[in-house]
């Protein structure tokens, strides 16, 4: 058998994802977050002054829920069932920093957790800077501020 | 050129002084533990860390306390062994070189990925059938935490496993294989090339391996003379539930019979009730599967003759990102009760 019959021969063989019962899973687990956010944006918005601070009070709080259930070994179960409805909050974010956090501890703080903790979350930061530097730009440009 | 006595066809060696199994130990973890063939195994721990402050320290452990558990059920020392002969996932074999450093035995490193356990089992048989050793310890251990860490993901991390996903087995296994005692013997090892269909997802090591398990079945079957039928049983290591079904369909297209004798320790080590993806893989997944399951089964006579194929994906991490495809091999052993 040719490698490439073979390759055909495993992809007609292989388990079908189960793409619409992960959409609804997802949708329903990042709905949730959502919703925890929307709460804590509320409480924020009543107890700070403006906006912008009530928004980055969420944005703390919803990081420390998903640190907090990392490190408690439930949020790698949460993605288990919702998928990319656990890995695309804030709290995904914040479990990829931990979970690498807690994984390379044990290699010292140094050379272990301060090197690696950014191991998974890294592309996101490099990328989100850079897609962000060129939004500001095609703006600036649009806009005729250069 | 000497005509080469011990050889059989193209990749087959025959053991005609019957080394045997002398004396083994298994031990497995928690997960392993309440799959279906928990009462198998001599050892299920309650806590796959064993008090250690790291899972590769917990892994070496294992390993050392396989070691000296086996030794005990044979009444040998190490003084009384020639070669130890083991493997395991870990980089630089670690696990194996560590647990070697307190066993004063001349020591023979080997690394065949998931296949590392029969590579070993099928050395020693070499060693003895040459006269080159009386007794030879061959042994393994891997463990779920340290080889998500070295080949996949920090283990909190948000990942949802697929079906065709296998889950590392944490357990040690190590055995004495000399021509005392009267436990199973090896009568043939043929060890496997390097096969490489281009399989490239790492999420589905089962259907990359698959096609050595096939190569070098296929191969002992033509060296040996033997068909399907001739075993009670093949065990295949750890292709788990999509490996195993890639390799019936393969043996399948060649119009091979006999296939009701497949079974594979990866597959069945869990149970459907635990979610555990395609099942086992690991080095220990083989290792504890044959001297456990398969052995009791050969020495209560409820199998006269088995054939075990064990399959290792021979990839790194570095390989994988960077786009290669997938090299397996696979070894077979064949043991007589």
């Amino acid at each position: 058998m040719q490698p490439e019959e073979y390759q055909q021969l495993v992809l007609h063989n292989s388990p079908r994802r189960p793409l619409v019962k992960n959409a609804i899973m997802a949708f329903l687990t990042g709905g949730l977050f959502c919703l925890l956010g929307q709460v804590f944006l509320d409480i924020a918005t009543i107890i700070e002054r403006t906006e912008m601070e009530a928004a980055a009070v969420t944005l703390a709080a919803m990081i420390l829920v998903g640190t907090i259930l990392t490190g408690l070994g439930v949020y790698d179960e949460i993605a288990e069932i919702g998928g990319a409805g656990a890995a695309v909050p804030i709290t995904g974010f914040a479990n990829t920093v931990t979970s690498a956090a807690m994984e390379f501890r044990r290699e010292g703080f140094l050379t272990g957790m301060g090197s690696k903790i950014f191991i998974i979350a890294g592309p996101v930061i490099v990328y989100g800077i850079l897609s962000g530097f060129i939004v500001a730009l095609t703006k600036a440009l649009l806009t005729g501020l250069l | 050129m000497a005509r080469l006595e011990n050889r059989l066809g193209k990749q087959t060696v025959t053991f005609t002084s019957r080394p045997r199994i002398h004396c083994s130990y298994t031990i497995v973890g928690p997960s392993e533990g309440n799959g279906p063939h928990a009462l198998e195994f001599q050892e299920i721990l309650q806590d796959d860390m064993l008090h250690q402050k790291t899972p590769e320290q917990a892994e070496r452990l294992m390993l050392e306390m396989a070691i000296e558990k086996a030794l005990a059920a044979g009444q040998l020392k190490a003084d009384d062994l020639h070669f130890f002969v083991a493997g395991d996932l870990l980089n630089q074999i670690i696990t194996s070189t560590f647990a070697a450093r307190s066993c004063g035995v001349p020591f023979l490193g080997v690394y065949g990925a998931c296949s590392t356990f029969l590579e070993a089992m099928g050395l020693a048989g070499v060693l003895l059938q040459g006269g080159f050793a009386t007794r030879v310890l061959v042994a393994t251990a891997s463990h779920y935490q340290t080889a998500e860490r070295q080949f996949r993901y920090p283990l909190e991390l948000n990942v949802q496993h697929t079906e065709t996903n296998q889950h590392t087995v944490t357990g040690a296994a190590a055995a004495v294989i000399s021509h005392e005692g009267d436990g199973p013997s090896l009568t043939h090892a043929t060890f496997g090339t390097v096969v490489d269909w281009g399989m490239k997802n790492v999420f589905d090591m089962g259907s990359a391996m698959a096609p050595a398990a096939f190569n070098t079945i296929k191969q002992h079957l033509e060296d040996t003379g033997r068909n399907l039928e001739d075993y009670d049983l093949i065990l295949t290591g750890d292709l788990g539930r999509q490996g195993s079904k890639m390799l019936r369909i393969l043996l399948q297209k060649e119009n091979y019979t006999g296939l009701d004798r497949l079974e594979d320790g990866g597959a069945q080590i869990y149970s459907h009730r635990q979610k555990i993806g395609a099942g086992g893989s690991g080095t220990a997944c083989v290792a504890v599967m044959t001297l456990g399951y398969l052995l009791n089964k050969l020495k209560t006579g409820r199998i006269r003759r088995a054939l075990v194929i064990a399959t290792g994906a021979l990839l790194s991490t570095v390989s994988a990102a960077q786009g290669e495809s997938i090299p397996c091999i696979a070894h077979a052993i064949s043991l007589e009760g």
